[in-house]
């Protein structure tokens, strides 16, 4: 499985939505209806999946998908 | 599979007495507390329902390490009753730093520690109960015990404000202020303390750990579903 499909398999799981709505550029908080609770629930989700620790200042930059999508990659996670 | 409470201080006086009671409400306990031995002799006593785990709650990475062995061995945890809690009495001018630490950091950032590795299962589960064991003196100060009345009345702040965070995800986060109950820690308080609460109080008797654990099973149960970031006082009418 790709590391978009796994990124998105975590936000459907978390959010319910669905995975249409889930494209690089839809934004947590203004298309898909995260709130801030949300929003940390899903960057411990992806702590969690793809074992690493993503601070409170660089979860602050990730807005959207295609960020988590980016900085996963940057940080090297292999799927 | 009966409900999983995790209780801090768990080897004697009111946190035993809580964790008696919510196991013959039917819950299975996390027995914590740094007191091993005790603990061990209580887990002996009481059975399987009396899950015994030593543990130092100022110390983050043990708590985190303690929540998931609780979780792994006992299942998901949706109650939390944070009681570990420790004196250092002495008047301000005469208190150290090293007092005035150790009691924050048990009582206060303790109950912090405990509630930010246990909420997240709660948070999974949409469901959970925090019980935060406070003291009068948080609402009436104490002479002798400036750093005990700061933590306690910490605890009402972190009450309050968890109850906000985690409201959205059915977690309800409640405090309870004990009065004046008979246990070792209010055997070492001053005579002249003693006498001085016992006039003031209303029911005219010192309270029990008991009498605590009763107002705690109520905050874990679905009794109260609809009380959140309440503080309860369990005073025998001293604080009215």
């Amino acid at each position: 499985m790709s590391l978009e499909n796994r990124v998105s398999d975590i936000i459907v799981n978390k959010l319910a939505v669905k995975r249409s709505e889930v494209k690089p550029e839809a934004d947590f908080q203004n298309d898909l209806g995260a709130d801030s609770l949300d929003l940390v629930e899903l960057m411990m989700d992806f702590e969690d999946s793809f074992g690493l620790k993503i601070s409170d200042e660089e979860a602050g930059k990730l807005a959207t998908v295609g960020d988590v999508v980016n900085y996963l990659k940057e940080k090297g996670v292999e799927v | 599979m009966s409900r999983v409470a995790a209780v801090t201080g768990a080897a004697r006086g009111i946190g035993l007495a809580i964790a008696r009671e919510l196991m013959a409400d039917g819950w299975s306990v996390a027995a914590c507390d740094i007191l091993e031995d005790p603990l061990r002799q209580r887990a002996e006593e009481l059975g399987e329902a009396f899950r015994p785990f030593v543990l130092d709650v100022t110390d983050e990475d043990q708590v985190g390490k303690t929540a998931r062995e609780i979780r792994d061995s006992m299942g998901p945890v949706t109650g939390l009753v944070n009681n570990a809690g420790i004196t250092r009495d002495t008047l301000m001018m005469r208190m150290g730093r090293a007092d005035w630490d150790a009691v924050i950091n048990v009582n206060l950032t303790g109950a912090f520690l405990m509630s930010k590795a246990l909420s997240r299962g709660m948070m999974r589960a949409r469901s959970g109960s925090i019980v935060n064991i406070s003291s009068v003196v948080a609402l009436l100060g104490g002479a002798g015990q400036v750093n005990y009345a700061a933590s306690k009345a910490g605890l009402l702040g972190l009450t309050r404000s968890l109850c906000r965070e985690l409201g959205a995800r059915g977690i309800r986060v409640n405090a309870i202020a004990p009065g004046f109950i008979e246990t070792e820690m209010t055997a070492e308080l001053p005579e002249e303390v003693r006498e001085g609460y016992a006039e003031r109080i209303p029911l005219g008797r010192m309270g029990t750990p008991e009498n605590v654990a009763g107002a705690v099973r109520f905050l874990l149960s679905d009794d109260s579903q609809y009380i959140s970031g309440v503080v309860l006082p369990v005073d025998g009418g001293l604080t009215t």
